[in-house]
């Protein structure tokens, strides 16, 4: 009985563990392996570079404006994603009808694949598509070096606000009634009252959304691939789609790998932010 | 004034649900236009002349979407059934025991959760090609290609420690003096007791596992294996002369899981306030 429960945690373990080891830890030490050999020369015969990938890759243009792009991505999703679903949760977490209707909707895009939602929007960005009729403009959503990543983005955003706003409405949940009723009671009106109750007492959950939304702007790829390929004149390459671009179309492993190395420096330590600052309750550290 | 400020909410939130339906209906629009209707007409109009389900009949005919749908759907189902397995049998130990390196384990658990997929898949595509789990070599291999790098998931983990934390230590007690062992424990005692979580978890990796694009896109070389999301955008390269089809292959695409989301939806209204698990 009692050895039973000496061995027996190792074996509930294990499963996982073999599975992580495989298909995490393995590949995770390889990454970084990988990015100090050259595959260039000869694929079925790496040879040892050390630091060369990384040279040849933070000398390339194309990569420097890979991880320009990926933050220009990040400024325009992020701030929206912390936004816009809070605005929305605050509006169906008044007293009114239809609340399960609009959360419903809303949360819709959600589950719909990105694929999908990416297909559609590329169908409104034509040139003679929904959106230039209505604005009665001639715009090149995805053709306009300037604009292309704005319209990508708005595609994450439009993706991403249910997912968001069902956090805050369960956030918002915690909010003490009678604080805001003692706003009312002040004179505070429906805008400032949330400015000066709401927003404050929910504060750690929008800095959890900055974060968790952060890192997934980091790790974009499929918006783009299916609407723009990188292009037009690379304004739309993000650090995923240039590894995918270096690894499956110029076989040249060994930069991919680099720039996956940077990829895990990046996400790694907004990650840690997170969960160390916002999810310590969730993780009991 | 009362009045007032309920209407414009209304108003407010029924435009962001227009808003978030608008594309949707713009695609089936598109796809109820026969040939005779232009798509491309200006002004455009939301409400097809000659509504046809033409072009319906014609992309599954040409396309083998139901096919795709299910491969998603095997996929998924087998994605979820291991990430129970796994994810409970680790949580077990991690809530209810106390053993040596259990802090390293859970360490290393909440180090995954801090590494993205993409920056570490071209490895792990070179070990599946290595395990032969590619559809190069077999059918069945490629399935579990598709399956075994998500049949861990460290927030599936976590959710579950967190639900066997609730429990409280009293109904184990009482079952070691009855004899139980520790598996009778886990699987006559508690896992029926983490049911709410377990729904939870089994939901949320259902609909991530759905709508995987990166990786099937990379592992996949065979049609007759390909997910709804690898075989919807491959549309765009067969039919790009006729957004019709495209259109009306994407809407297809969409019902099951619309259907699955209607059907369950206490699910994930309750399921991304507990544990923000995400696809």
């Amino acid at each position: 009985m009692k050895t039973d429960f000496k061995i027996s945690p190792y074996l509930y373990l294990l499963p996982a563990f073999i599975m992580l080891w495989i298909f995490f830890f393995l590949p995770f030490f390889q990454t970084i392996v990988m990015s100090f050999y050259d595959y260039s020369v000869d694929f079925y015969s790496p040879s040892f570079t050390m630091f060369s990938n990384y040279s040849k890759i933070l000398n390339s243009d194309v990569f420097l404006k890979s991880i320009l792009n990926t933050f220009w991505f990040l400024i325009l999703c992020v701030p929206a994603l912390v936004i816009l679903p809070l605005i929305v949760a605050i509006l169906i977490d008044q007293k009114i009808k239809f609340k399960t209707g609009y959360k419903l909707i809303i949360y819709t895009p959600v589950v719909v694949s990105i694929v999908v939602v990416a297909i559609a929007f590329k169908w409104l960005y034509q040139p003679e598509g929904l959106l230039n009729y209505f604005f009665h403009k001639e715009i090149g959503y995805l053709t306009d070096p300037k604009i292309a990543m704005v319209s990508v983005a708005i595609v994450t955003i439009f993706k991403g606000i249910g997912y968001y706003m069902m956090i805050y409405l369960a956030a918002l949940m915690s909010v003490p009634k009678e604080l805001i009723e003692a706003a009312e009671i002040d004179g505070a009106g429906f805008i400032r009252k949330h400015l000066t109750v709401t927003i404050p007492h929910i504060m750690p959950v929008i800095a959890l959304v900055s974060t968790i939304s952060s890192i997934s702007a980091l790790k974009v790829f499929v918006e783009i691939y299916v609407m723009t390929k990188g292009g037009p004149l690379n304004s739309t390459k993000t650090i995923v789609y240039y590894i995918y671009e270096k690894a499956f179309e110029n076989l040249d492993l060994g930069s991919a790998s680099a720039a996956c190395v940077i990829l895990l420096i990046l996400v790694m330590a907004f990650s840690a932010v997170n969960i160390l600052c916002f999810e310590r309750d969730k993780y009991k550290l | 004034m009362k009045h007032m400020k309920g209407f414009l909410i209304h108003l407010i939130l029924i435009s962001i649900c227009i808003f978030c339906m608008l594309p949707f209906l713009w695609l089936l629009s598109t796809a109820l236009k026969g040939a005779e209707e232009n798509i491309f007409q200006y002004p455009p109009s939301l409400i097809p002349k000659f509504p046809t389900l033409n072009n319906f009949v014609k992309v599954l005919k040409l396309v083998p979407i139901v096919q795709y749908a299910i491969n998603s759907t095997i996929v998924a189902a087998f994605t979820v059934i291991l990430n129970l397995i796994f994810s409970s049998l680790a949580a077990y130990p991690l809530a209810r025991m106390s053993f040596k390196g259990k802090n390293t384990a859970f360490f290393l658990i909440l180090l995954t959760l801090t590494v993205p997929f993409q920056a570490i898949m071209l490895p792990v595509y070179i070990i599946v090609l290595k395990l032969n789990l590619v559809d190069s070599i077999s059918d069945f291999g490629g399935y579990l290609g598709m399956i075994l790098p998500f049949s861990v998931n460290a927030f599936g983990i976590f959710l579950l420690k967190q639900a066997f934390l609730k429990i409280p230590k009293e109904i184990e007690e009482s079952a070691i003096i009855d004899g139980c062992n520790s598996f009778q424990i886990f699987y006559k005692i508690l896992l029926p007791l983490i049911r709410p979580e377990l729904s939870v978890l089994a939901i949320f990796t259902f609909v991530g596992s759905w709508g995987e694009f990166l990786w099937p896109s990379i592992i996949l070389t065979k049609q007759n294996l390909f997910t709804l999301p690898v075989g919807i955008n491959e549309l765009q390269g067969a039919f790009s002369a006729d957004y019709r089809l495209i259109a009306s292959g994407s809407i297809v695409s969409i019902i099951p899981i619309l259907l699955f989301f209607l059907i369950l939806q206490k699910y994930f209204i309750k399921g991304t306030n507990e544990g923000a698990v995400k696809g």
